[in-house]
């Protein structure tokens, strides 16, 4: 009767191993994107801050682009300014789509963390977004000269993500 | 500067909870001339991580935006008490709290423990101190809390109003102080089976830490579910969330741990299960946190989801849990017999107690992992919810009432069934007059709520029935503690049983200027108007109520924030003596019509009033013991 | 009860208790875990009539009918290949929308149709809900 005593302990160890899977085996969350290689929905959004001109699907045109979903509001946006720098710097067009936000909160946010962009669109109530088929801020899509979707990137861009958004630009030319 | 000086004071913390695990075990294994020292280390550990603690609140209350934490959770524009609160309402600020308490846990033992014998107070100090240890090298090394930020910004980012709301800031402190008040209930079970001297003296040690444990517990998860229930619009109270089960998971361990230590302290008896309960206590404390830390499982409100967080922990949880059930393993046959009873006593009711909490726990335990399992193994998704907790838990939770109605009316040591039904004659004549009052007013329900109702009433007349032919005013605290706190648990199973069985609801678009009935009650909508809060815009309702001569206004609104953008329900809820209206406003059609649904829920406050109820007897008990205990050592 | 038997005894009671909770877990998940379909799912295995499952997919365009009370809705749902109708009566979530990602849950009448209990909105239109990806999978369908 002795090896009952030590049951707990194999019960436990059994929990373990399944949680520790579950770790190791974390459920399909990155989803691939179904919008790679389709065109951006129509849209036409006013204009952001005033200091920007307004945003619509026509001013795509003319070259390879990285549309930037972001907000004021937003932490990780804020994350990632300096990388929306570099890349502008590095010579990408970067046109901005904020939601849900206010002119006096975005130009705080642009005199704050800098200002990558050409030009702004002002979501409020998040309908691009959602037809972009974007869940959450930030996430960036590279768009070619025809309005069509060449990459999608979740979430705050970070310094190990650049080399491959410049190429998926240099591949949309 | 302060969050420097909160560094060193926890580096310092963590280098005195080493040298406490090294003295503590140095001072068994032979060198016993290192044992005073204990105690003085773990006052000085305790007091520097509680430093600690208190100049990161500091950090928050002064908005110090150097520091990423700041600037992250807070804002200088929110109300103090939320800049207050917001110290822990992130990782790693409630990760510094939980070793905070940790460390003031095993400084109070230090200061207070007089009635174990040295060896195994110091060894419950180093089993203290060991936990403590992998708490800090997670923040140390992994989650600093007073890491800096530069350029420091102007000012933070945490003003989500979502998060400014007095539950959400006071329910985490309330959990964890009862979660870490386990760990001293384990700490205990591990020095005494390292030292076997697991005994009444060592129940009398931990009974104190146990019943204030699990009254914050109780509390916690009362606070917790009422809180759901107005926030989130649904009109329930409880949703078998993963995150609510590891909340429930170390109240039902703590329950029957309760119950065996006060076996273990005037019986002697239970030895072994009430060490076992120590360990199985904390464990799922442990167990909990992880769940709610790790992402693994999807829930309602599951955060800061980080898989390296959630690996360090599990490794500690490993480490701890692992540990603690190895040394049970070994060291079980160390500690002595039980004194004998026969079946049919109280001891022999608080057996089947334990075992029923114990298989209800691990139903609970199942429930909550089945999914994580099952998509490991076969990417199968499924999800696992009330159906099965009903089917399986509800049950054995009847069953458990009722040893709660007769076990307090058995004597120790030994009785007899004739006795026993004799003495729950009265209670048993109350169901049965329940029966068919329920069957009456419910023709057509359920047989959960049916029994609900009918256990209920029979246990509220049992559970005061230890009171029969006693001085009222001489009974022991501890007594009345226990009636309460069973009184209380009849009380919000009436509750429970009579939300599930009484609830009326009315669900349609109305135009402006509608009556709609809703049980009893008579509700015109008045109509609709447009309103703005500091941070967000609304369409709110205006109802009027009529039951007889009572008029009430009600006020639902459909809202949405800016910053960030969320629409939320405010459902508006107006509380009688006999029940609650809770009403919700949803979408217009378009065309003049707004969809509104409405609840008449009767008696569903006596939920959460047996909940409170519950903990004022826990609290009695407490109380009751530490005055008798008191008057002992005065003598 | 002499001691020694006691402890013999409790441990038994231990093991017994243990496996019967053992025992009635597994009944009650075999019974009442709600799985997860998506509509091929549902045309291929038998249709799991009055039990609680889980429907995911997207919502199809076009297919929203909102029923003459107001509180009632009827729509489509489809994961690429196959269209489960759903039928949901009660305040709809915000994020709810036509080409939106949804899961419902609920129970199947034998006429093929979904009565959800409950809607769970996803807020993306064009990619899956995690649920769904995994489906998919189980589908055929080859990503």
């Amino acid at each position: 009767m002795r090896w009952l005593l030590w049951l707990p302990l194999a019960l436990f160890a059994l929990i373990i191993a399944v949680v520790m899977s579950g770790l190791i085996h974390p459920a399909s969350t990155d989803i691939r994107s179904q919008l790679v290689g389709k065109p951006l929905p129509e849209f036409a959004l006013p204009a952001g801050v005033p200091s920007h001109p307004p945003l619509a699907k026509a001013d795509l045109r003319g070259g390879p682009r990285l549309i930037n979903i972001f907000a004021s509001w937003c932490l990780p946006c804020a994350v990632e300014a300096p990388q929306l720098m570099v890349l502008k710097r590095a010579g990408v067009v970067i046109d901005g789509i904020a939601i849900r936000d206010r002119p006096e909160d975005l130009a705080a946010f642009l005199a704050r963390y800098g200002d990558p962009y050409s030009r702004i669109g002002s979501d409020a109530n998040s309908r691009v977004q959602l037809a972009l088929g974007s869940s959450g801020v930030p996430e960036s899509f590279v768009v070619d000269g025809r309005g069509v979707i060449r990459l999608q990137h979740i979430g705050d861009i970070r310094e190990e993500n650049i080399p491959t958004i410049l190429a998926a630009i240099e591949a949309a030319k | 500067m302060i969050a420097e000086a909160g560094l060193a004071a926890l580096w310092l913390a963590a280098a005195l909870a080493l040298l406490q695990l090294g003295l503590g075990a140095l001072a068994l294994r032979g060198h016993a001339a290192l044992g005073p020292a204990v105690r003085p280390v773990a006052v000085v550990q305790g007091a520097l991580v509680a430093l600690a603690f208190a100049l990161l609140i500091l950090v928050f209350l002064r908005s110090d935006m150097s520091v990423a934490l700041v600037v992250e959770n807070s804002h200088s524009a929110k109300p103090w008490l939320y800049k207050f609160a917001g110290t822990w309402g992130n990782h790693e600020g409630s990760m510094l709290m939980w070793v905070t308490i940790l460390g003031l846990g095993g400084a109070a033992v230090a200061l207070l423990e007089r009635r174990l014998d040295q060896r195994t107070a110091i060894a419950t100090l180093a089993a203290q101190a060991a936990i403590g240890l992998g708490f800090y090298a997670f923040l140390l090394f992994a989650s600093n809390p007073f890491a800096r930020i530069s350029p420091a910004p102007a000012d933070g980012h945490g003003l989500n109003p979502l998060l400014q709301d007095p539950g959400l800031a006071f329910h985490p402190p309330t959990l964890y102080l009862g979660y870490v008040g386990l760990s001293i209930a384990f700490s205990y079970a591990v020095g005494a089976l390292i030292t076997g001297q697991v005994g009444p003296t060592l129940a009398r040690a931990m009974r104190p830490w146990v019943l204030g444990a699990w009254i914050l517990l109780t509390l916690g998860i009362t606070a917790g579910s009422y809180w759901a229930y107005y926030e989130l619009g649904w009109g329930g109270w409880w949703f078998w969330d993963p995150v609510e089960n590891a909340s429930l998971m170390p109240w039902l361990a703590a329950t029957a741990l309760l119950h065996s230590v006060t076996v273990l302290a005037t019986r002697a008896a239970l030895r072994a299960w009430t060490v076992m309960l120590a360990v199985v206590a904390f464990s799922m404390s442990m167990i909990g946190t992880f769940l709610v830390r790790s992402g693994i499982l999807t829930s309602v409100h599951a955060f800061a989801v980080d898989p390296r967080r959630g690996s360090f922990i599990l490794v500690l949880l490993a480490i701890y849990i692992g540990g603690a059930l190895a040394l049970f393993a070994l060291r079980a046959s160390s500690v002595r017999e039980g004194a004998p009873f026969e079946p049919v006593s109280r001891e022999g009711a608080l057996v089947i107690n334990n075992l029923l909490f114990s298989a209800i726990l691990g139903i609970v335990l199942t429930g909550t992992l089945y999914p994580l399992a099952v998509e490991t193994m076969t990417g199968e998704k499924l999800s696992v919810g009330a159906p099965y907790f009903d089917a399986t838990a509800g049950p054995l939770a009847l069953a458990l009432v009722v040893v709660m109605a007769a076990g307090p009316l058995l004597r120790w040591r030994r009785d007899e069934l004739k006795a026993l039904a004799v003495r729950l004659a009265i209670p048993a004549a109350v169901a049965i007059v329940a029966i068919a009052v329920v069957f009456l007013l419910l023709p057509v329900a359920g047989v959960l709520p049916r029994l609900g109702l009918i256990f209920a009433a029979g246990i509220a007349i049992a559970s005061v029935a230890p009171l029969a032919g006693r001085n009222l005013r001489r009974t022991p605290l501890h007594i009345w503690g226990m009636v309460i706190a069973h009184f209380g648990i009849a009380v919000s199973l009436a509750g429970m049983a009579s939300e599930s069985a009484f609830t009326r609801e009315t669900l349609v678009a109305a135009r402006p200027g509608e009556t709609l009935a809703v049980g009893p009650w008579s509700v015109r909508f008045v109509g609709v108007e447009p309103v703005a809060g500091p941070n967000w815009t609304a369409i709110r309702a205006k109802l009027e109520a009529r039951r007889g001569d009572t008029l009430l206004t009600l006020a639902p609104e459909a809202r949405m924030f800016n910053a960030p953008p969320t629409e939320t329900t405010e459902s508006a809820i107006a509380t009688r003596p006999t029940g609650q209206l809770y009403t919700v406003l949803g979408k217009s059609d378009g065309d003049g019509r707004w969809q509104l649904r409405l609840w008449w829920k009767p008696m569903v406050t006596l939920i959460w009033a047996g909940g409170a109820l519950v903990a004022i007897g826990g609290a009695l008990a407490l109380l009751g013991r530490l005055r008798r205990e008191r008057r002992r050592e005065a003598m | 009860m002499k001691p020694k038997n006691q402890r013999l005894a409790l441990l038994l009671l231990a093991v017994v208790a243990v496996l019967g909770a053992a025992l009635l877990a597994m009944s009650g998940l075999r019974q009442q875990a709600s799985y997860f379909y998506a509509p091929s799912d549902v045309v291929r295995d038998k249709l799991p009539v009055g039990r609680e499952v889980r429907l995911g997919g997207m919502v199809v365009k076009g297919s929203l009918r909102h029923a003459r009370d107001g509180v009632t809705i009827d729509f489509r749902v489809t994961d690429g290949m196959k269209t489960v109708p759903v039928r949901f009566r009660g305040i709809a979530p915000d994020l709810f929308r036509e080409g939106s990602g949804v899961v419902a849950e609920g129970t199947f009448q034998s006429d093929g149709r979904f009565v959800a209990d409950n809607l769970l909105a996803k807020h993306d239109e064009r990619y899956m809900p995690p649920q769904l990806a995994g489906a998919m999978h189980k589908t055929g369908k080859v990503r």
